[in-house]
């Protein structure tokens, strides 16, 4: 198809005529350090995310040489671990805070902060036309209280009885009582200090979200004229403002059950024969433990979401631009993402199906559960059908979405398996639920993050360019080697091999599977290393990456980040604001190679006549 | 759609919407703690208590509160700068009359032998009423924001810069938004003792 690109830039550029760059004068600390630039801000979230990921990924490789080679012994693990590791194996108590530290970190800092914060925080003000968030200085506070949650969580790691043990749900009464866990001590403490200042970033960070989308849209930018991207941020915030409060509850109830002697979530508590008392010298009794997992996954189920709908907006966003065609289905993947945001309210009781509920409760989530699954296979569909006969560049950020929706399917599908209460209780805390959700949620989600970092590295740091190659590499070997780590899993899981376990060397029906656990340990350390391609590349180019080319629009992309100059200054656009005239997605329409956002139609018809 | 393409200042501010935002996820709270009360409740084991008159002193004061916050409100945009202050001092003592009151329906129930540690019916009461006393003293300390800021002495010209700032009752008219929000949260809380409890 012969096509025309059309390129603005130049009147762009140059329209000084409504002046509002905002020129600062910035030191050190006001440009890098206390910045209000929501594209600074993204930077932070990233790198922190960064660091965040290689200390949950790292404790996840030393727990899986526990698993995988249960009776080895492995001298740099005392050497790291120190006297959590004598003699070169784990010791129990610290595997059980490695596996929870991995959860916490993983899902909160990494795939939550990380992930939504970073581009949350660079495309919703670039992709709407809006010169920053709605307001910068929450904005920066937003931050820096996710940076003191991980200064927190950082602290439990080194302190003397260990970080919180009992898993990253962190139920009563394993988290209540210091007498039953090292790690319930201090490092519980310390661990719901950080998770408040958690919630208290990402309230921050959501209210602007929200506002910011629908206060300061450009001209023209009507609702349904909004890149997918910017509809998932915002419906990631709506989940994070409306479910976040309810973890907080859920975490002041366990905060007094803890250290000021109510029974909340305890009751009839038997330590070594003995009655558990409060100060007062009375039983502890009355408390609820399952109140807790109620409270606990109104947030844990939209949390889940609020970490795969950043990447599915994404991803929608990567295969267009480089499949060139529109997205497929714009309004049902609006309404889809809509969907999902209501419908994540109504299904968290599934997590508990063997918590002895009533089964006629269970069935109504079970309804809600699958119902999920429609707006998930509509964006399944729509992806594929926005692939097909497409002409697909395979850019790196291309092959991560493509991977995306690769794990989309194979961890969605067991998703529906698990969603059946008939089919939970005896699947419920098996190797089924591990394999599930990291590849659903997990990896679905990393993928959409690396996508989006390929893709928009550029107007993250100052229009430099990731390396393909490496990139290309990073992705075969993280792909492959993450089925390799996940996909065997779901046999270990059939078999009723259960998660959280130490060692299975005494238990005749799980011990037979040593080889299947070599082989996923091995592939995670694999996949761990793979990842320093991506480190080497993301440092390295951040200064000496290639300089994306003059149009400014590598991708030849139709949304208005590409419409900023190659370094952006705080405020984005120098002069006026572009105004918006159409849909994000006009690749390949009436003979053009796509159509940005800011173009009219009376400006397609002058460049169109100029050309023919 | 069009309507909606419109820019910010024509429409809601967006300090305001955040602000509505923000009391939405506190709202979400609440739901959570008062909900966990009713499930807790239905299962039992529930000691049953009367709520202490003092209460009922306490709802006074908070109605009484947003009324006299709501005058600051008017006396400010009318630039009646004394009675603006005053109106503001009788908030803030109203306000703190609310606490001193919850602190003593706290120690009355205590000595009634409802306590903190006992029955998660007397915990819960503690704890939500805390945490809500604690909200509205986050407003108490605002109060005291604005106060200081009336009585502070303004050289003439930065005074008439602020009067014709087209934003200048916008501060205030948050500070009365989530004023209004914490005495109405409390107006529900009581209820819900008053009904569940």
């Amino acid at each position: 198809m012969a096509s025309t690109d059309i390129h603005l830039h130049d009147q762009l550029g140059h329209d000084h005529h409504d002046d509002h760059h905002h020129d600062h004068h910035e030191t050190f600390l006001t440009k890098y350090i206390f910045s209000q630039d929501h594209k600074m801000i993204a930077r932070q979230f990233l790198i922190t995310g960064i660091i965040w990921a290689f200390i949950g990924v790292l404790f996840s490789v030393l727990f899986r040489l526990q698993l995988g080679w249960p009776n080895e012994t492995f001298p740099i693990l005392e050497t790291l671990l120190g006297a959590w590791a004598e003699g070169g194996k784990l010791s129990p108590q610290f595997y059980y805070a490695l596996v929870t530290m991995h959860g916490t970190i993983m899902v909160f800092f990494v795939l939550t902060a990380g992930l939504s914060g970073t581009f949350s925080n660079l495309l919703i003000p670039l992709q709407i036309g809006a010169r920053d968030m709605a307001s910068p200085f929450i904005n920066m506070l937003s931050y820096w209280f996710f940076l003191l949650a991980g200064v927190i969580m950082a602290i439990s790691l080194f302190i003397q009885t260990g970080p919180a043990a009992g898993g990253w749900t962190a139920y009563p009464p394993l988290s209540a009582l210091g007498q039953s866990n090292l790690g319930s001590q201090l490092g519980m403490t310390l661990w719901l200090l950080s998770m408040t200042m958690f919630v208290v970033s990402s309230l921050m960070g959501g209210l602007n979200y929200i506002a910011t989308v629908l206060n300061m849209r450009t001209k023209g930018m009507t609702m349904f004229r909004m890149p997918l991207t910017i509809w998932a941020f915002f419906f990631t915030a709506v989940l994070g403002v409306l479910s976040f409060p309810v973890l907080l509850s859920g975490c002041i109830l366990l905060m007094f059950d803890r250290s000021l002697g109510t029974s909340f979530y305890l009751s009839d508590i038997y330590i070594g024969g003995e009655v558990l008392t409060n100060g007062a010298g009375q039983m502890i009794e009355g408390g609820s433990a399952i109140l807790f997992q109620h409270l606990f996954w109104f947030l844990g189920h939209p949390e889940v979401y609020i970490v795969i709908l950043p990447a599915m907006g994404m991803v929608s966003e990567v295969l267009a631009t480089n499949s060139r065609k529109p997205i497929f289905g714009y309004h049902a993947m609006v309404y889809s993402i809509m969907a999902i945001t209501i419908i994540a309210f109504l299904v968290w009781a599934h997590h508990m199906f063997i918590s002895g509920m009533n089964p006629f409760v269970g069935s109504i989530f079970v309804l809600f559960t699958l119902l999920i699954a429609i707006p998930s296979a509509i964006k399944v569909f729509n992806w594929i059908a926005t692939l097909w006969r497409g002409a697909i560049r395979f850019t790196t950020a291309t092959l991560f979405s493509i991977g995306f929706v690769s794990l989309f399917i194979s961890g969605g599908l067991t998703g529906i398996y698990l969603g059946n209460a008939a089919l939970d209780i005896p699947l419920h805390d098996t190797y089924f639920v591990i394999a599930h959700f990291h590849i659903v949620m997990g990896l679905a989600a990393g993928f959409g993050l690396f996508a989006g970092v390929y893709h928009w590295f550029p107007k993250l740091f100052n229009g430099r360019m990731m390396n393909e190659t490496l990139g290309v590499m990073h992705f075969w070997i993280t792909f492959i080697g993450s089925y390799f780590i996940f996909w065997p899993m779901h046999y270990l899981g059939m078999t009723g091999v259960p998660r959280r376990y130490y060692e299975f060397s005494n238990f005749e029906t799980f011990n037979k599977y040593d080889d299947l656990n070599m082989l996923i340990s091995t592939a995670a350390i694999v996949v761990f290393f793979a990842q320093f391609l991506f480190v080497i590349n993301f440092f390295y180019s951040i200064n000496r990456g290639k300089r994306m080319p003059a149009s400014l629009n590598p991708w030849r992309g139709t949304t208005l980040e590409w419409t900023t100059p190659m370094e952006p200054g705080h405020g984005n656009w120098v002069g006026k604001i572009p105004e918006v005239h159409r849909w994000p997605y006009d690749y390949e329409v009436d003979g053009h190679g796509f159509i940005p956002q800011h173009v009219s139609d009376e400006e397609l018809k002058r460049v169109t006549a100029k050309h023919s | 759609m069009s309507t909606l393409t419109q820019n910010y200042y024509s429409k809601i501010h967006p300090k305001r919407f955040v602000l509505w935002l923000f009391l939405g996820s506190i709202v979400m709270m609440f739901a959570g703690l008062t909900s966990a009360f009713i499930v807790r409740r239905a299962q039992g084991n529930w000691v049953e208590y009367a709520l202490p008159d003092i209460f009922w002193l306490s709802t006074a004061m908070i109605i009484l509160s947003s009324l006299t916050l709501h005058l600051a409100y008017v006396f400010h945009r009318d630039n009646k700068a004394k009675k603006y202050r005053m109106a503001l001092g009788a908030t803030l003592f109203l306000g703190l009359g609310f606490v001193l009151a919850q602190y003593i329906g706290w120690t009355q129930l205590t000595e009634l032998g409802v306590r903190l540690q006992g029955n998660p019916s007397g915990s819960f009461l503690y704890v939500i009423s805390g945490v809500h006393a604690a909200h509205l003293l986050g407003g108490v300390a605002l109060l005291l924001i604005f106060f200081f800021k009336s009585i502070r002495r303004q050289e003439p010209v930065k005074r008439l810069m602020e009067e014709i700032d087209p934003e200048r009752t916008l501060g205030v008219e948050l500070l009365l938004t989530y004023w209004h929000f914490v005495g109405l949260l409390w107006l529900y809380l009581f209820i819900f003792f008053l009904y569940f409890g």
